[in-house]
């Protein structure tokens, strides 16, 4: 008896042709074949997607969530970066 | 300056800002979901006997594909479940154990025999309605992964409800009487338990309203059971089934049914494991990982081997 838990799988599905892969969830198999057999019998069982994407759980990096601030905060005040800081005649119409 | 952690994530819940597996949570907090989510996914592996019991008996085929459909949807819940429990820091093995050990508790209505046909009807119509009753608050619950599974298993509710009172409705309006005895004596068996399934009374409901605060329960048990009698008695009336509370009657000052008292006497001795299938239902899930042991170690094996002829190949080239 092996006594191993069989790693977890981070699930990707793409709904339909033209759409990213979106995460869907996890689950746990021995290799990628079981993992994508699997992801097919629990994330797909009413026409959900097209195509599976697996990734083991232990290759995804993620950023810190007490970094945040610091990753993120830098966008708050750059409004000059959307359409509707530059303001334009009404007779323009759309632009 | 210090900052409060406890209040900080108390505002994000305040502000309904979801929480996610990786942010700062109370060590309370933490343990509460975990709880209630692993139950939430033992259940609803545990659920899956009933009625798998009726697969190779079910009258036609058409009663066959749904009822194999309903069964597999719900092994896919307690695998969202567990998914989502995951999150929290305990392992899938360490569930089980607690499971087969029997230490989780898993809902007591699965602990209740499914002696005809008719059951099959009543468990969706019933145990599945009062689950969707339970469940549909839960997709806002505040932890991230517990709501997004539960959007998940929602959506696949439906199909279960109306397919068990599809079960009834043929049985009592074009059935025998013989078979609409059946559909009433499957009401009579399974109206009590269904209710329980909202837990106790509130006031003997002591975590609730940290829960509450916490906002992973968003409506009592009692206000849930209410609302589940007001829906459930007129479908009833369409079946032309009585259903075995001689206090039920509407209550036109309050806008709700009246109803009898429940037998909590029963709900504590089933939940201590004194129910008619406890011992058959534990008995089933640890004979089902023990027989699976072959499988789960010859998948390793394979995978393992199938690794090192790889890594082979790579350093060939
Ligand atoms: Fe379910
Ligand atoms: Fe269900």
């Amino acid at each position: 008896m092996s006594n191993k838990e069989w790693p977890i799988w981070e699930v990707f599905i793409r709904a339909k042709q033209g759409l990213n892969h979106k995460h869907v969830g996890s689950l746990h198999a021995a290799d990628v074949q079981m993992a994508i057999e699997n992801a097919r019998d629990v994330y797909t069982r009413r026409m959900e997607g097209i195509s599976i994407w697996v990734v083991e759980s232990k290759h995804i990096h993620a950023s810190e969530p007490s970094d945040q601030e610091a990753l993120f905060e830098p966008a708050n005040d750059k409004i000059y970066r959307h359409p509707t800081f530059y303001i334009l005649p009404e007779e323009l119409n759309h632009m | 300056m210090e900052i409060n952690l406890e209040e900080v994530f108390q505002q994000k819940i305040d502000n309904e800002i979801k929480i996610e597996p990786r942010d700062w949570m109370p060590e309370k907090y933490r343990k509460t979901l975990l709880r209630q989510i692993s139950q939430h996914a033992h259940s609803e592996i545990v659920g899956m006997l009933p009625e798998g019991n009726w697969i190779t008996r079910a009258p036609n085929l058409r009663r066959k594909v749904a009822l194999i459909a309903k069964v597999q949807d719900e092994a896919g819940h307690g695998l969202y479940l567990y998914s989502a429990a995951e999150t929290l820091g305990m392992s899938r093995d360490e569930m089980l154990s607690e499971l087969h050990s029997g230490k989780a508790k898993y809902s007591s209505i699965f602990n209740y025999p499914t002696v005809t046909w008719a059951d099959m009807g009543a468990i969706g119509w019933l145990v599945d309605g009062a689950a969707i009753m339970n469940q549909v608050p839960l997709c806002r619950a505040s932890y991230g992964p517990y709501a997004r599974a539960m959007v998940r298993v929602c959506k696949e509710e439906s199909f279960h409800q109306r397919q068990g009172y599809e079960i009834m409705l043929t049985l009592c309006t074009k059935g025998n009487p013989a078979q609409k005895a059946m559909a009433q004596d499957a009401l009579n068996r399974w109206w009590w338990p269904s209710i329980m399934m909202f837990g106790p009374n509130d006031e003997h409901s002591p975590n609730s309203a940290q829960s509450m605060k916490w906002k992973i329960k968003r409506i009592s048990n009692d206000e849930l059971r209410q609302k589940f009698i007001d829906v459930t008695v007129p479908q009833a009336d369409i079946l032309g089934l009585t259903i075995p509370d001689k206090d039920l009657k509407w209550n036109e000052e309050r806008g709700h049914y009246d109803f009898g008292t429940i037998d909590w006497e029963e709900f504590n001795q089933v939940v201590a494991g004194n129910g008619p299938c406890n011992k058959q239902r534990l008995k089933a899930r640890v004979d089902a990982w023990n027989n699976g042991e072959w499988v789960r170690d010859a998948a390793t094996a394979y995978a393992e081997k199938r690794a090192k002829r790889e890594a082979g190949k790579t350093e060939a080239a």
